[in-house]
């Protein structure tokens, strides 16, 4: 069920601010799992079951994805590009990717004076194959957003791929919805979260929730000379202590300590010093909310081969379900 | 419009030190009999209500500009400013404004009166050693000559904290309207023009503040307002020269109305950006697509408040923005105008707000 909700997660089509695909694949698979499916302003898909409790439990995971944005459409048919979101040069540089209507492309850059570790995103375009300015423009118009063509791959209980920031948090929480809730649930699938965090906290600031349970990946230390980071893949889901947007409350963290706990659930601890996650926008909204965060170890963030272990996400989909039948 | 624009653009109104603006704007907004609110961080706000959804309309008031920030012994006076580039400073000509300290909750009215002349001043090419000359003098490195022979002196003229302004008149640069401040008087004098019309929706004209110093207003505005919807009329990077690239150049002065695709506090919806071009080609207004994606606008704060907006960027391309000089085209103006009205007339919001 994880496997294959993450196959039709991951192929569908969904960079920030243009999520229509992939909220429509995350509707299809949450439909029969909650009473009411709404999608708000800035286009967060928001999820509700009613419980008992008469508490409200926000779970959060983000569903955009970076990519690359058509900024001018050359003569000589050449497509010009910005970042949508932490992509770097070097990572998009000789990648397939593909547009909204399923047009592909391929990235290069301009070769003349420098190696593919100088080049700067003004220096990238996309080919797609077209003769001029006309025809590429039938493919693809400024605006357009290409993100990386890179189907799922599973093997020995690893999966990589493009998207699995966050199509990894979604799955898991739309397998977590399977399981009893206590509480007023609110799965909130979100928005923008890519570009700098900017769909979550207006969700947030619509449910007012007790506690909010947010689902990112994390990157993983485990590969070699890799940049500092104390989580492994394998080694279990992690608690976040903190990150650059947000210091989790240490009651909440005891919480969802004691849930992983009543769970049998083997965690991680991860301080993340490079970068912020929607708990921050969530807990800042409105007079302030009640945020954590269980974060997913994975390899090679923002290039079309995220690495992640089942196995840990297995491990998140138990913690969720323990969190979701814990009193608040 | 147009009369009024330079109007605006001739007032002071740095960053924090709105007031002769939205006096101004206060004025020509009272034949319409509305009811007119200063909010607490000075934001003004205009109301015109109907039964349809409340739609929110920003300009911002703050212009690029400095304040003193230190009086030296030599009688010259450090500064310190925002979104200016020290390279457009040397040798130009401001204003200080003095006025009398205003009362608490009492919005000054007229820093314009009693503000006194003053030049920015740095070390005469004569004396700059070779590496001086080749390199751009910080602001640090630059100061305020109000023409005081000391301290003593240029303490009884100015005070620590009075906003400096760039004494520019506007005028007509062959088919171009030339000022300081175009960025966003031109939203400001479009917004006060939207508002001669009822459209049939709850509408909402914020006037903000602070947006050059992080869209600072328009957050409080926001939540104030709680819009369904929200339009946000800008000045925009025009870089149209020869020897720049098309995306490079952002937009291109003559071009028409520029629409935001994405910036670095935005990304417009598809739907918004679809509708504004929907009814740019309905009604045959020039228009283009902003083809940068750095700077922000009020739109940044707007669309994340409260459960969050489309928010749609209507600008028009100024080139040698937060410059003393900006130079922008009336009809590109006009197409800003008339496309904004053309949105808000066809009620065009009806194909961007999500019904749930």
């Amino acid at each position: 069920m994880l496997e294959s909700a993450l196959h039709a997660l991951t192929a569908a089509y969904g960079p920030s601010g243009r999520e229509s695909r992939i909220r429509e694949a995350i509707s299809s698979l949450a439909e029969p799992l909650c009473e009411t499916l709404q999608t708000d302003p800035l286009g967060n898909l928001i999820a509700f079951r009613p419980g008992k409790s008469g508490k409200r439990l926000m779970l959060a995971a983000h569903m955009d994805q970076i990519g690359l944005m058509v900024t001018d459409v050359q003569e000589d048919g050449f497509l010009r590009v910005a970042a949508v979101g932490g992509l770097k040069p070097a990572i998009a540089i000789a990648r397939r990717v593909v547009f909204e209507n399923g047009a592909p492309g391929t990235v290069y850059y301009e070769t003349k004076t420098k190696g593919p570790g100088e080049a700067e995103m003004e220096d990238l375009f996309i080919d797609v194959g077209a003769k001029d300015k006309a025809e590429a423009e039938s493919i693809a118009r400024i605006g357009d957003v290409a993100v990386f063509y890179s189907p799922l791959q599973i093997e020995n209980g690893l999966a990589t791929g493009g998207a699995l920031d966050n199509r990894l948090g979604c799955a898991v929480l739309l397998e977590a919805l399977a399981g009893p809730c206590e509480h007023d649930l609110y799965a909130v699938f979100t928005a923008q979260e890519e570009v700098g965090t900017r769909g979550a906290g207006p969700a947030a600031y619509g449910i007012l929730p007790d506690l909010c349970v947010a689902l990112d990946v994390t990157p993983a230390g485990d590969t070699p000379k890799a940049a500092p980071s104390a989580i492994a893949l394998g080694k279990g889901p992690a608690l976040k202590v903190l990150d650059n947007s947000v210091v989790v409350s240490a009651h909440v963290r005891l919480l969802l300590e004691e849930r992983a706990e009543a769970a049998g659930v083997a965690i991680q601890y991860e301080v993340l010093t490079t970068g912020g996650t929607d708990t921050g926008a969530i807990a800042r909204t409105a007079g302030g909310v009640t945020a954590g965060c269980i974060s997913l170890p994975c390899r090679y963030i923002h290039s079309p081969v995220e690495t992640v272990a089942l196995a840990d996400a297995q491990g998140a989909v138990q913690w969720i379900r323990s969190v979701m039948e814990a009193r608040l | 419009m147009l009369e009024r624009l330079k109007t605006l653009c001739a007032l002071p109104g740095v960053s924090g030190h709105e007031g002769p603006v939205r006096a101004y704007l206060k004025k020509e907004l009272a034949p319409l009999g509305l009811k007119t609110v200063v909010d607490p961080l000075g934001s003004l706000h205009v109301r015109r209500p109907g039964p349809g959804p409340r739609i929110l309309l920003a300009a911002h008031m703050d212009e690029v500009g400095m304040v003193v920030s230190g009086i030296r012994e030599d009688g010259t006076l450090a500064y310190s400013g925002a979104g200016l580039d020290a390279r457009v400073l040397v040798g130009k000509r401001v204003r200080i404004g003095t006025g009398a300290p205003m009362a608490f909750g009492s919005f000054g009215t007229s820093a314009s009166q009693g503000s006194i002349p003053g030049v920015i001043g740095c070390k005469a090419i004569h004396l700059q050693k070779e590496e001086e000359f080749k390199r751009t003098f910080p602001h640090e490195e630059l100061y305020l000559d109000i023409g005081a022979k000391d301290k003593k002196e240029a303490a009884q003229a100015v005070r620590i904290g009075d906003p400096v302004w760039f004494d520019v008149e506007p005028m007509e640069l062959g088919g171009l309207l030339c000022a300081k401040a175009l960025d966003d008087c031109i939203g400001c004098a479009i917004l006060l023009e939207l508002l001669q019309e009822d459209y049939g929706c709850d509408l909402w004209a914020a006037f903000t503040v602070q947006e050059e110093l992080g869209l600072r207003g328009a957050m409080a505005t926001a939540h104030r307002a709680e819009p369904a919807l929200a339009l946000v009329l800008e000045g925009t990077t025009a870089n149209d020269l020869p020897e720049l690239s098309p995306p490079k150049a952002v937009t291109r002065v003559g071009g028409g109305a520029a629409l935001t695709v994405m910036d670095a506090r935005t990304l417009a919806l598809p739907e918004m950006v679809a509708a504004l071009i929907k009814t740019a080609q309905r009604h045959a207004i020039p228009y283009q697509l902003r083809q940068g994606t750095k700077g922000g606008t009020d739109g940044g704060a707007i669309h994340q408040a409260c459960c969050g907006c489309p928010v749609g960027g209507v600008s028009v391309p100024c080139r040698y923005i937060h410059s003393p000089n900006s130079l922008a085209s009336p009809a590109d103006i006009r197409a800003a105008y008339e496309l904004a009205r053309a949105f808000l007339r066809d009620q065009m919001w009806n194909e961007v707000i999500r019904h749930a």
